[in-house]
This record gives structure tokens, C-alpha cells and sequence, in this order.
């Protein structure tokens, strides 16, 4: 199922970052956003998935059917869509295996049956989340440690690719993933990814990016500019090479002129 | 309605059943002389006991109700004390066998789990229902290594020269009003001693219970810790809902001699219409260490700090506290530290949460009297207020007089932050879920030090409470 954004606009308090956007990320493909600072790629994603610190102020996001600006944060979770925080949360006391089983159950979950019922069975559980750590490189350790908890920028990266891998998201959005992270660690996250993708090619990726370089691990299909608050451009691969090469400024010049 | 002690499921009407009452004897309403006289002669004390008493009696007669001050509260005018029973017994004698104790009492134990958890974990039970421990049992080998594990009024009989020789030396009846009550009043609780160089290494625990309308109850702990020896204790409380006031006012007496170590951990789960007003002190001598690991929910008013006296060079005493306060409840709970010894070391941490218009008060006292050189205090409270009608307050009393010491004190207060909701939610986790998630991983740092079926038990209750918070 396609994601559908349509002319969204979006505030934080009383200022617009969102002026307009619209955008279609089809399954199956890796479909990057790529803007500079402040452009308003990281409030798409969160407006997305529903933070409470934007405001929509007209605009629809449809997804399988329904437009997800009207659900809850969790059911638009359960629906398919998965975000990978830019500034993973710390929640001090939660252990990671804790909240991950919880997470798992939440997307097993069916109205009107009992929880108990659909739950994961504790086994099947435990070897999911070890083989799935192993894959990507993440001790055994991290599942008894505090979600987010004095974790290294590396290490929550990690941890969010970890989650992804374990809800098996339709569609999901990657929010400036690559920050803070070498050049290693880069290399298992988007592994990771990958891996993911082979398992469900039927995902749909957006990935939003500040730099081209992440898009050497996880290569996208479509690429689209982002720039205050709207969608300026797409094309193919070869626009983020471009961008790589030229800049932003040449787009900005395309798009507003050279009056600012 | 018939609950399964062994079911998976958690069912609140496990702690809010109430017995048909069916006792031996019950004093009416309200508190005399002769009330106090009746109780002694029918427990057949001596002489000293029943002086001791009416002293108490007059003591309690003689002190105002703490409604101000540094350790007063206005809340304490809705208690009425001649709205309460004084004295109930069920049962003739405490009963050394599960056979022996009565079906319907039976009942009441087989709804909380009790056998159960025996069956599986206990090592030696004292079972406090209504005013009297009905049933205790301790381990042979325990006996055998001359750890005593009795009823106090048991222990009054048996052990009458080392009950003489504690008994009211560490919580004088003239401490306070409810110590004075107490003193009065006593009926039931713990009596332990563990010899000098013994390990207790499975933790002892007993089980109170509330159920008669507007009974108070008083139960009187004494507990020595000998030389060199160690100690768990463990203590979970629950009661059914009332209507009416009712008063809980205990007194727990520690001592824990040189170089012995003991902790003591409480649940405590009132219905909301308790006055849960306790006093709980604890002397440790040279390298002693002394823990209380106390958790409070549900009651009316919980007035409650347990205190370590550290008497002798290098004691060690904690308080690791957690509150819940919900809607008309209201937890002033704490702590105190009083070092009067070198290099002795204190720590309290203290959580508590508050929702639907509860209140939490963190109300402790650290005091180091001069000569208690190279004394470390470290007081963490950490308050979390769920929603806008909830409140907490923090009273710090800290009176240090001497100028070595390392003292580091923090608090903070703080609401579920929605970046984390959000986090958890993003994941599908619901609304609910996610702030009970929160508020269970807050309580973590307390949860993770008890035994694990306390810690699933506390964590479930908690969960409950939470229902209903979101909307």
C-alpha cells in the first residue's frame, strides 16, 4: 500500500514548517528525502507518525485506507507504520527485552481477544530478539539494560533498527538515522536494513537525510528535495549524487531565485 | 465470588472480599481504661506489661493530636478514635499448624495466596489475622540454630526476660501519640531474634491483614539482630474497602548489634479508608547495617518514617522508600537518619508517585550530632505527579552538627514527559500501557530489590491503580 501525503501543513506553537507537502512512497521502494537544515524533514516524519509537539493544521496522510492524521499514535503503529527516532527516548527503569515484548504483543494484539491468547510465547520470543541482536551486532547485555539508558548515539541507532526488525513495519520512516554514527556503525545499521528488506520487499522505506552518504549503504529508488516545508524536486538515484556534488544552493536557486 | 489462588490472572477482588466476622471476642467501639484491662487479662500478662499499659494510656491521653508542626498533618482530624475497635481475637490460641487454623480464616489466607507462597518460598510464617497471629510455623533448622520466630504475644510468655530487657527501649511510649496508642493496645505482631554469628539467609515473613469494621490494629514487632548475625524480614499488608475510618498505628522496635546486617521490607496495601500511622526505628551498632525497603499504597493517610539510629563507629542504615498516593489518599512517608557515631553512613531514596488528586510528602530528617566525624549522607527523592490535581511536597529537615560530613542531597519532581509517551506509543504500545510502563520504571529502583513475587504482585497492583488515570 502506498503512503500518501496530501498538501500537509504543519506548526510547532504558532509557526508553519510545514507549508504544503506532498509526496507518495509506494512499497517496495526506498524513497529518500534529502533537504538542509531546518528544512522540515524531521517534523514530516513526526507529524507522520503523530508527536504531540506538531499541530496539522490542514492536510491528509492516507494509508491503507484510512487517513492516519485522524488515529491515535499507537494505531497508526499497528497499522504498519514504524518511525526510527532521530533522538532516541531514554525510558530509565523499562528494560529493552521488556518494552520490545510489549511493543510485539501491542502489534499481535486483536480486538476483542484475549491478550494471553495472542501474546508471543516467551521462547519463540527470546530467540527472535537473540538472533535479531546478533545480526546486528548487539550484546546479549543490551536486553536487560534500561531502554535508551546511557546508551552510546551508536548504540540507540542500533537499538531503533533492532526494534524495526522486530515489528516488521510495512512502511518505515528513518529519521537522520545516520547521525552520530561512524562509519562502522553505519555499516551494521544499514545492514540491517537491508537485511530487513530482503525479508519484506514489500516494505516501503523513507529515508531522511542531511548527507548523501548513508544512501551508499541503503540505495534508494526515488529521491525528493525538501526545502522550507515543501517538496521542490524529485527524480531518480542520481539526483542525491547530484546533490552530493552541487549542493543544495543550485536547487534553492532553481526554486526561490536569487532574491535571499 | 471464588478466586483461585493459583490463578494467572490478577483479580482485585482478591484484596477487597470481606469475611463474615465471626470472632472470639471483640472489645466495642472506642478506647478506656478498662478496655486496656480486659485486653491484658484475656492474654493473661503480667503484671509489668498491664502497668506498662495503662502508663501508655495515659501518655496517649496526655499529647494532642499532631495536626502541625514539623511532623504534624491537619488530615489526622478526621480520624476519630472512639470510632474504633480496640481489641479483636479470632481464635483461641495461635495454632502451630495449618490444619488448626479456623475454615474461615482459612478462606481469607487460601484468597491471598498464602499457602501457596509457602508451599513454595517460605522458610517461617506468621500470619497476623485481625489483632492476633493465628498461625506460625519456622523452619527446624532455624530452631535449631536458636533463631527465634514468634507472635509477640507469644514471645511475651516464652521469652519473657529479653522481651523485658528491648521491649520499649527503642520506641518509648512517650515518643508520640500513635507509639503511646500502640503501647496500649498491642496486640500481635513479630518477635525475632537471630543469635550471634547466624545467617538467616531465607527471608522471614509474615502477613497482616485487616478485616472488622473499624478495627484497629496494633501489632508490636521487636526484633534483635546479634552480634555478627543477619536477617531478611519481610512484611506485605492488604485490606478490603470500608466506608468508614478505620486506624492502623504499629510499632516495629530493631536493634541490630555490632557487625550485624539486617533489612526490612514492607508492602503495604490499605484500603483507601485507613490511617496507616507507624512507627519504625532501628538502632545499629558498630558496622551494623540496617535497610528498610518500604512501599506504601492505598490508605486514607500513611504517616510513616522509619528510622536508623547509628550508634556505633562504621554503621550503615537505608531507606528505600517508594509512595503511591491516588485519588483522596495522601502518603507522608520518609525517612530519618540520626548519626551519632564516626564514619557512619546513611542513605535514603525515596519515590512516589501521585495521580487522580493524591498527594505524596517526602518529609525526612538527617541529623549528625557532634563527635560523628566523617559521617556520608545521600538523600535521592525523586517525585512523579501524573496528572494536574495530584500534588507533592517535599519537607527536608537537616540538622547537621559537625562539620566532617559528605552530605548530598537531591530532589526532583517531575511529570510523565510526552516525548516518552510519544516514544512507546510509536511503537503500539497503548496510552495506558505506556504510563503505567513509565511509572513502573520509575518504581524499578524499589521493585528490583524485593523478592520476586512481591515485585510481581507491587508491579500488578500498581497497574491496577493506574487504570482509569488516562482520559
Amino acid at each position: 500500500m502506498e503512503l500518501v501525503i496530501k498538501d500537509l501543513h504543519a506548526n510547532i506553537g504558532d509557526k508553519e514548517i510545514l507549508k504544503g507537502v506532498n509526496l507518495t512512497v509506494t512499497p517496495g521502494t526506498i524513497h529518500a528525502i534529502m533537504g538542509p537544515n531546518g528544512s522540515g524533514k524531521s517534523t514530516l516524519s513526526n507529524t507522520i507518525m503523530g508527536h504531540p509537539a506538531y499541530t496539522v493544521t490542514s492536510g491528509e496522510v492516507w494509508y491503507k485506507g484510512q487517513n492516519v492524521l485522524e488515529l491515535p499514535v499507537d494505531e497508526r503503529a499497528k497499522l504498519g507504520l514504524f518511525l526510527a527516532f532521530q533522538y532516541p527516548v531514554s525510558i530509565p527503569g523499562v528494560t529493552v527485552a521488556n518494552f520490545l515484548r510489549a511493543a510485539v504483543n501491542a502489534h499481535r494484539s486483536v480486538a476483542g481477544k484475549d491478550t494471553r491468547e495472542t501474546a508471543i510465547p516467551m521462547a519463540q520470543y527470546r530467540k527472535d530478539i537473540r538472533e535479531k541482536m546478533a545480526t546486528l551486532g548487539v550484546d546479549d547485555s543490551f536486553a536487560r539494560r534500561y531502554l535508551n539508558d546511557g546508551f552510546s548515539g551508536g548504540e540507540k541507532k542500533r537499538i531503533e533498527i533492532l526494534q524495526m526488525s522486530m515489528l516488521k513495519p510495512s512502511m518505515a520512516i528513518m529519521d537522520e538515522t545516520d547521525s552520530g554514527l561512524d562509519i562502522d556503525a553505519l555499516k551494521v545499521v544499514s545492514q540491517g536494513v537491508n537485511t530487513l528488506l530482503t525479508q519484506n520487499p514489500e516494505m516501503g522505506v523513507l529515508v531522511i537525510t542531511h548527507y548523501q552518504r548513508l544512501l551508499n549503504y541503503i540505495k534508494p529508488n526515488r529521491v525528493s528535495v525538501m526545502m522550507e516545508g515543501r517538496i521542490v524536486r524529485e527524480g531518480g538515484p542520481e539526483l542525491a549524487l547530484e546533490l552530493e556534488e552541487r549542493g543544495y544552493d543550485f536547487i534553492r536557486e532553481e526554486v526561490f531565485g536569487n532574491a535571499n | 465470588m471464588t478466586v483461585e489462588a493459583n490463578e494467572l490472572s490478577f483479580d482485585y477482588s482478591k484484596y477487597g472480599f470481606r469475611q463474615e466476622e465471626n470472632y472470639v471476642f471483640k472489645s466495642g467501639k472506642g478506647l478506656s481504661e478498662s478496655v486496656v484491662r480486659e485486653l491484658s487479662m484475656m492474654k493473661g500478662e503480667p503484671e509489668w506489661m498491664l502497668k506498662r499499659r495503662l502508663q501508655a494510656l495515659a501518655i496517649f491521653y496526655s499529647k494532642p493530636t499532631p495536626i502541625d508542626g514539623a511532623w504534624g498533618n491537619p488530615d489526622l482530624l478526621d480520624l476519630n478514635y472512639d470510632d474504633i475497635h480496640y481489641f479483636v481475637r479470632a481464635g483461641d490460641k495461635p495454632a502451630t499448624d495449618w490444619d488448626a487454623v479456623p475454615e474461615e480464616i482459612k478462606n481469607t489466607f487460601e484468597r491471598l495466596g498464602i499457602p501457596e507462597a509457602e508451599r513454595k518460598f517460605l522458610a517461617g510464617v506468621g500470619a497476623q489475622y485481625e489483632s492476633e497471629v493465628v498461625y506460625h510455623s519456622l523452619r527446624e533448622e532455624w530452631s535449631k540454630l536458636g533463631v527465634i520466630f514468634l507472635d509477640t504475644d507469644t514471645a511475651l510468655k516464652e521469652q519473657p526476660e529479653m522481651f523485658k530487657q528491648y521491649f520499649g527501649t527503642i520506641i518509648p511510649s512517650a515518643d508520640n501519640k500513635y507509639a503511646a496508642l500502640n503501647t496500649a493496645v498491642w496486640s500481635g505482631g513479630s518477635f525475632v531474634y537471630v543469635p550471634k554469628g547466624v545467617h538467616v539467609d531465607i527471608p522471614l515473613q509474615a502477613y497482616f491483614r485487616i478485616n472488622a469494621e473499624n478495627m484497629g490494629q496494633f501489632e508490636r514487632t521487636l526484633i534483635i539482630i546479634d552480634e555478627g548475625a543477619s536477617a531478611h524480614y519481610i512484611e506485605g499488608c492488604t485490606a478490603p474497602q470500608y466506608s468508614t475510618n478505620s486506624l492502623h498505628s504499629a510499632v516495629v522496635e530493631i536493634v541490630v548489634k555490632k557487625g550485624g546486617k539486617f533489612r526490612y521490607t514492607t508492602i503495604q496495601n490499605w484500603a483507601n479508608n485507613i490511617f496507616n500511622l507507624v512507627t519504625k526505628r532501628a538502632v545499629a551498632f558498630e558496622d551494623a547495617s540496617m535497610e528498610w525497603v518500604d512501599g506504601n499504597i492505598g490508605s486514607r493517610l500513611t504517616m510513616k518514617y522509619p528510622s536508623v539510629y547509628l550508634m556505633g563507629r562504621g554503621a550503615r542504615g537505608e531507606v528505600l522508600s517508594v509512595a503511591y498516593a491516588g485519588k483522596g489518599q495522601h502518603q507522608d512517608a520518609g525517612a530519618k537518619m540520626v548519626h551519632n557515631a564516626p564514619d557512619t553512613t546513611s542513605v535514603i531514596t525515596n519515590k512516589s508517585v501521585s495521580k487522580g488528586g493524591g498527594k505524596t510528602t517526602y518529609r525526612g530528617l538527617v541529623k549528625v550530632h557532634p563527635g560523628a566525624t566523617g559521617a556520608k549522607i545521600n538523600v535521592n527523592c525523586d517525585a512523579l505527579i501524573l496528572d494536574n490535581q495530584s500534588k507533592s511536597d517535599t519537607i527536608p529537615y537537616i540538622e547537621v552538627e559537625e562539620a566532617k560530613v559528605t552530605l548530598a542531597h537531591e530532589a526532583t519532581v517531575g511529570r510523565i514527559g510526552e516525548e516518552q509517551l510519544f516514544y512507546l506509543m510509536s511503537r503500539g504500545i497503548s496510552q495506558a500501557e505506556a504510563m503505567s510502563m513509565i511509572v513502573l520504571g520509575f518504581m524499578e529502583p524499589f521493585t528490583r530489590e524485593l523478592p520476586m513475587e512481591y515485585a510481581v504482585e507491587l508491579n500488578r497492583l500498581i497497574q491496577l491503580e493506574m487504570e482509569g488515570s488516562v482520559g
